[in-house]
């Protein structure tokens, strides 16, 4: 890389060190538990769609609220979505902070580099 | 039609034109060309994002499916805004926290540098030149065909081939970015625009709107009238394929979407990975909001225009156009018009940058000079002569292909490809200790391979065409279909997925292993990410 000297550089033991510790491995966890089930969440829940209407088109078409259960399902993935934007973005606030600490203490380490 | 569309295009060009000039004179230096000295803020990428993201296809495609197939078409649109959850809780940070200009630069912190960015590079430049030129041909028939046949199909493609060069060339990702935002701005509001007119033509009742869906009357092929629910499933995606070529869709969506090189690079243009993610919450409220929004545009086209009117006036495409034309007079036509055809120059001119960025970063400095620039700059300077040549092939395979050619399956292809091929190895290198270079490398060419592969004999190059179906609009096979499916998604991800495993498995090799730690930790907490510039 051509001007990779500007960039913090660190030696495999380091990596290794952080890598292994313990904050990190709360990050990690911590990450985890969110990223984990919501991506899980939303892969079925979107999957659902195209499936139920695919295969179910005569329950798909019953008639709520003046108009259907499919564009009513349709429409209610926009704001699920949103929702799970939302919620990681809350959720992340967390990583930040914990990132922060490990960022900190390694350049702490490295005399400011 | 008056002049009046071609006022607000060149009112357009011009505004963008300025934009380039003012860019040009701060995108000197890698990182302020590449990636904008990486000082875009979280809601100007966001925006950039959108307007990136957002094609015509999107705007007059789908409002004409909708149009002509009615909720198949809505349906149609969710997939390209959920998509963006896996960029947001997957991709978007630990792609700014450890990569510099281009999705190689993660693969190559712990694989061998030159095979993957070499592959990964091959793999940009078949996404980027296939959507080019989808864009291209759909650009040419659209600007004929917006400008009342003051313009010819080639003139209109060499015109917007220039415009995106020039952007390219001379204003670098700045100038791009900057495109990409106007675009989107203008894009929101015509479309929000639209929706209000259609719901005062609904007298801004819900009931009244949705009561007049479920009646559209128009003829069919045969042309017998026909009444039909517009709401009702089933229109496009019949038995027995449909269903599943709409699944197949959906998952080159959901993983395609995280692995586009045009979307990629412009989470490099802001200055940290928390930015990165604000940006992606943006988009993904414009995004959305628009995407809802094509109910009233392609409802409001099937209802107040309907399907026989459209179809004698220039078919699908013209859907939202005509709805304009039909709420408010020919000064909205041409205002729509012209945001259309701002949406292809913007997606255009992030095509060529993402496309240049990957030749010149990748392929040029790294491949084959082995990560040193000979000269301070040529990186710039290879990529600025690269945007001439990548513009110069997308406009002479567009205008050999001409107006009438069948280009649809080109889009579904790119995300196949990014999907397939650039997903798994960016996820597998990010999460998988064991991944190696051989695994890269075969899943790299593995998922380009299958997913064009089997586009080549799927329903969209092969088919028994009648005689009047001439030239290139012909299919390219004359036969019956190997492969039943449009989207080759639902076989090239696993292929994928399994030549990057297998690979893997199948050779070892402990350097790779012993810096995932390093890769880990820097995607993850930020330590050492490549800092904004000054101009």
């Amino acid at each position: 890389m051509a001007d990779a000297n500007d960039r913090y550089q660190a030696s495999q033991s380091t990596w290794d060190k952080i890598a292994e510790s313990q904050e990190f491995k709360d990050l990690m966890a911590t990450k985890r538990t969110f990223i984990v089930p919501a991506f899980i969440f939303f892969v079925l829940y979107y999957f659902a769609l195209p499936v139920l209407v695919g295969y179910a088109p005569q329950f798909m078409s019953t008639k709520v609220l003046g108009v259907n259960l499919a564009y009513l399902f349709a429409l209610s993935q926009f704001f699920v979505a949103w929702l799970i934007a939302g919620l990681y973005v809350r959720a992340a606030n967390n990583f930040d902070r914990l990132a922060k600490d490990i960022v900190d203490k390694a350049e702490i380490v490295k005399g400011g580099k | 039609m008056s002049n009046v569309p071609l006022i607000m295009f060149l009112v357009f060009i011009a505004i963008t034109l300025g934009i380039t000039y003012w860019a040009s004179k701060r995108s000197s230096g890698a990182s302020a060309y590449f990636a904008a000295s990486r000082q875009i803020k979280g809601w100007q990428n966001g925006i950039a994002v959108a307007g990136d993201y957002m094609s015509a296809a999107s705007f007059l495609g789908i409002a004409g499916i909708i149009a002509f197939q009615g909720y198949d078409g809505f349906l149609y649109s969710v997939g390209w805004l959920v998509a963006y959850l896996t960029v947001l809780l997957v991709i978007a940070e630990p792609l700014r926290n450890a990569g510099k200009y281009t999705m190689a630069d993660v693969l190559a912190y712990r694989l061998k540098p030159r095979p993957v960015r070499a592959m990964a590079s091959l793999s940009t430049l078949t996404v980027s030149t296939f959507y080019m030129i989808a864009q291209m041909v759909g650009a040419g028939a659209l600007v004929k065909l917006l400008l009342g046949g003051m313009v010819t199909f080639n003139q209109a493609v060499i015109g917007v081939g220039i415009l995106m060069i020039v952007y390219v060339v001379f204003g670098g990702m700045l100038a791009t970015t900057w495109v990409q935002i106007i675009k989107a701005i203008l894009l929101m509001a015509g479309t929000f625009l639209l929706s209000i007119l259609v719901m005062a033509h609904f007298g801004f009742s819900f009931s009244n709107f949705f009561a007049a869906i479920g009646h559209v009357t128009y003829h069919d092929a045969k042309g017998v009238e026909v009444v039909k629910d517009f709401l009702q499933p089933g229109l496009r995606y019949k038995p027995p394929y449909g269903p599943l070529d709409l699944i197949s869709l959906g998952l080159a969506l959901i993983f395609g979407t995280a692995g586009l090189p045009h979307i990629l690079v412009r989470f490099y243009t802001v200055p940290d990975a928390k930015t990165a993610r604000n940006s992606v919450v943006w988009a993904m409220v414009l995004i959305g909001s628009f995407y809802i929004m094509t109910t009233f545009l392609g409802f409001g086209a099937a209802t107040i225009v309907g399907p026989d009117f459209i179809k004698t006036h220039g078919g699908t495409n013209m859907s939202a156009p005509l709805l304009a034309n039909a709420l408010a007079g020919p000064i909205f036509f041409a205002f729509i018009s012209a945001i259309a055809f701002a949406t292809i120059l913007a997606v255009v001119a992030g095509l060529t940058i993402s496309a240049t960025t990957s030749f010149s970063h990748d392929f040029w400095t790294n491949v084959i000079h082995n990560g040193v620039e000979r000269k301070p700059g040529e990186e710039v300077v290879v990529a600025r002569i690269s945007a001439f040549a990548v513009g110069a092939v997308a406009i002479t395979i567009a205008i050999l292909l001409g107006p009438t050619a069948n280009v649809a399956f080109l889009v579904a292809l790119a995300f196949a490809v990014a999907a397939s091929a650039n997903l798994p190895v960016i996820v597998l290198s990010i999460f998988w200790r064991r991944f190696n270079t051989a695994g890269a490398v075969s899943g790299l060419a593995v998922g380009l391979l299958a997913s064009i592969g089997l586009i080549l004999v799927s329903p969209s190059m092969m088919a028994i065409d009648p005689p009047t179906v001439t030239g290139t609009a012909r299919h390219l096979i004359q036969a019956k279909a190997l492969f039943p499916l449009e989207n080759p998604g639902i076989l090239s991800i696993p292929l994928g997925f399994i030549a990057a495993i297998v690979g893997t498995l199948l050779s070892h090799e402990p350097t790779s292993q012993h810096k995932f730690n390093e890769l880990l930790v820097r995607s993850n907490t930020g330590l050492g990410a490549e800092k904004a510039g000054s101009h």
